[in-house]
């Protein structure tokens, strides 16, 4: 089958590899119709995350059709339409009973603090990801959702992970009415916490990025504040200066690892390997939040320690929350709100490109280019979904 | 309850500081902060109406519930019984935090070579300690010496410039691109003209 292949820090590659079998009973081979690029894949794609063999597929963002099944699974068939959460997780283990498929403790050998995820490199678990024609999909009867008719699979595909990461991270942010919420990263979980933010009841929503494309969409697709914080000298003060000396009641930090903005974050984290990625998010949250705020995280940062201001969080009383959303748990209402009409999350899709230039894909969404905001990726046997428009801009 | 919200923006105008140099002191006089026990000013709901679906999951009730993580699950087909378990027919590192195998696995590209060894060694460690993660990183430095070995090894001369996207910038950043082929250029023409001048 074609499926993308990871060579090394920037390079990527469409190649033949051989099919993915069966390896146990509760095992499902799907047939991808679409994956995405997600901005957690640029982590991997940077040489960020630790154990990202050479080889690897990525792509923990996709839907598809059942082509096989093992002998124990018998909710799923073949032929069902499926999306597939990028958690791997078993259902029945002691955190997936409290709903925490993000940190499910029987599906990744290779870590205790991650769960598995998939083609996330061996740290996630080590399972091949859906940028392929091609994906295993193991504990098939509880992990994949058959995709409701009148669900488009262009919604579907973001229901996988952006969209219910974004809800998530405004979920755990325990926003209340009125609230003033500051999400930092304009990219697709950033634009979705922003837009669920204002569904729970946010009085004013500010979204903070570099790149002026990016806050232009988000500004319209959530009806939001922006700010560039390239025009900023001081996030902390800034944000302060425009909440009445208060403070942010909620922060979000959609970022992650790979934040600009700070010098001395991106050569101690980014360059040197010194701390696990740049945290200048989480500083710019903790710092602009009000005093007994709320901090939210879903940007991915990697293992193991980062230089946050934790006596800060101290004496402001702050609350952390942070998971990798637990996909699996979002899905039925957020398909109550695509019925309703209150969230189109098809409209941030920019990018629509065959998996064989999966090279320039992956360029193209990590250098920002052409105005990307999501790009999806097709698999040469599923060419009769491919969309008509090659690059449909909302 | 608005009453000290009437000057926010005078206060903003006296933001800046008066220095005054009176004798040998030196003297800061900084605006007044005012009162700070009002409640910030917040937008109406008629304000917020035009926002399509504002306020729908105002009710936690409404939720998926992140904060309430609940036993039994709602949404899942449980597996029933005990997990089946995967059998090993490749080389799978473990975490040493764990009590073994966990009943399902990956089993995508088992460790080989020098980066192999390196990352047998990285388990010996645990995920709380730096060890684990600065040798697995190194093994993925290692691994990508190793993949273009195979990719020659196998006849192939691996595209360099097309795998990290050459033809997407030459597409969208010709500037970006000929700015990095100058830039490029004048290294190797810098380093060439050195060692040049060193032969003679
Ligand atoms: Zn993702
Ligand atoms: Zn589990």
């Amino acid at each position: 089958m074609l499926a993308m292949n990871y060579r090394g820090p920037y390079r990527v590659r469409a190649d033949h590899k051989p099919d993915p079998v069966i390896e146990h009973p509760g095992d499902a081979i799907v047939r991808v119709t679409r994956a995405c690029i997600c901005g957690s894949d640029l982590h991997l794609y940077h040489g960020m995350v630790p154990d990202t063999r050479v080889g690897h597929t990525f792509g923990h963002e996709f839907i598809g059709v059942v082509e096989d099944i093992g002998s124990d699974v018998h909710k799923l068939k073949v032929g069902d339409r499926v999306l597939v959460p990028f958690n791997v997780f078993c259902g029945s283990c002691f955190f997936c009973q409290h709903e925490l498929y993000g940190n499910c403790h029987n599906t990744n050998a290779q870590a205790s603090a991650v769960g598995g995820i998939y083609g996330y490199s061996h740290t996630a678990g080590g399972y091949d990801g859906g940028q392929a024609e091609f994906v295993r999909v193991p504990m098939a009867d509880v992990g994949p959702m058959v995709i409701p008719d009148d669900i488009h699979d262009d919604d579907a595909v973001l229901l996988t992970d952006a969209l219910p990461t974004g809800y998530q991270a405004a979920e755990m942010g325990d926003i209340q009415e009125g609230d003033t919420v500051v999400v930092f990263g304009a990219g697709p979980v950033g634009i979705f916490a922003a837009k669920s933010a204002w569904l729970m009841g946010a009085g004013r929503v500010i979204v903070v990025d570099e790149v002026e494309y990016r806050l232009e969409f988000v500004k319209r697709y959530a009806q939001c504040e922006v700010i560039n914080f390239r025009e900023i000298n001081d996030m902390a003060a800034h944000i302060k200066k425009i909440t009445d000396g208060m403070g942010a009641d909620v922060c979000i930090d959609a970022v992650g690892a790979e934040a600009g903005g700070d010098v001395a974050q991106t050569i101690t984290g980014r360059y040197m390997k010194m701390q696990a990625g740049s945290a200048t998010v989480l500083h710019w949250c903790i710092n602009s939040v009000r005093k007994g705020g709320n901090v939210s995280i879903v940007g991915v940062y990697g293992p193991t320690f980062n230089a946050v201001p934790i006596g800060n969080a101290l004496n402001k009383g702050l609350t952390l929350r942070m998971n990798q959303a637990s996909v699996r748990r979002h899905l039925p209402r957020l398909i109550e709100h695509i019925r309703a009409g209150h969230i189109n999350p098809k409209e941030i899709i920019t990018h629509r490109i065959p998996l064989e230039e999966v090279s320039d894909a992956y360029h193209i969404f990590s250098s920002k280019l052409d105005e990307c905001i999501k790009t999806v990726l097709i698999p040469p046997s599923a060419r009769e979904v491919r969309a008509v428009s090659a690059s449909a801009k909302p | 309850m608005e009453s000290n919200r009437d000057n926010p923006i005078e206060r903003q105008d006296h933001q800046d500081h008066v220095h005054r140099h009176d004798g040998d002191g030196h003297v800061h006089q900084h605006p007044l902060q005012g009162d700070f026990t009002s409640h910030p000013p917040r937008p109406g709901r008629e304000q917020l109406s035009h926002i399509q679906g504002w306020g729908v999951d105002l009710d936690r009730k409404n939720r998926p519930g992140v904060p309430m993580e609940r036993t039994p699950p709602r949404f899942i087909n449980q597996h029933e019984g005990k997990l089946p378990q995967q059998p090993e027919n490749v080389e799978v590192l473990v975490s040493c935090e764990r009590s073994g195998i966990t009943p399902v696995f990956g089993t995508v590209q088992p460790p080989q070579g020098v980066s192999g060894a390196l990352r047998r060694l990285a388990f010996k460690w645990s995920e709380s300690d730096m060890r684990h993660w600065l040798l697995l990183l190194l093994a993925d430095r290692v691994n990508v010496v190793e993949g273009i070995g195979d990719d020659l090894a196998s006849g192939k001369v691996p595209n360099v410039l097309g795998e990290m996207g050459i033809k997407a910038e030459w597409q969208y950043n010709k500037a970006g691109l000929a700015k990095k082929a100058l830039v490029a250029g004048a290294v190797v023409g810098t380093a060439v003209y050195l060692m040049r001048r060193r032969d003679r």
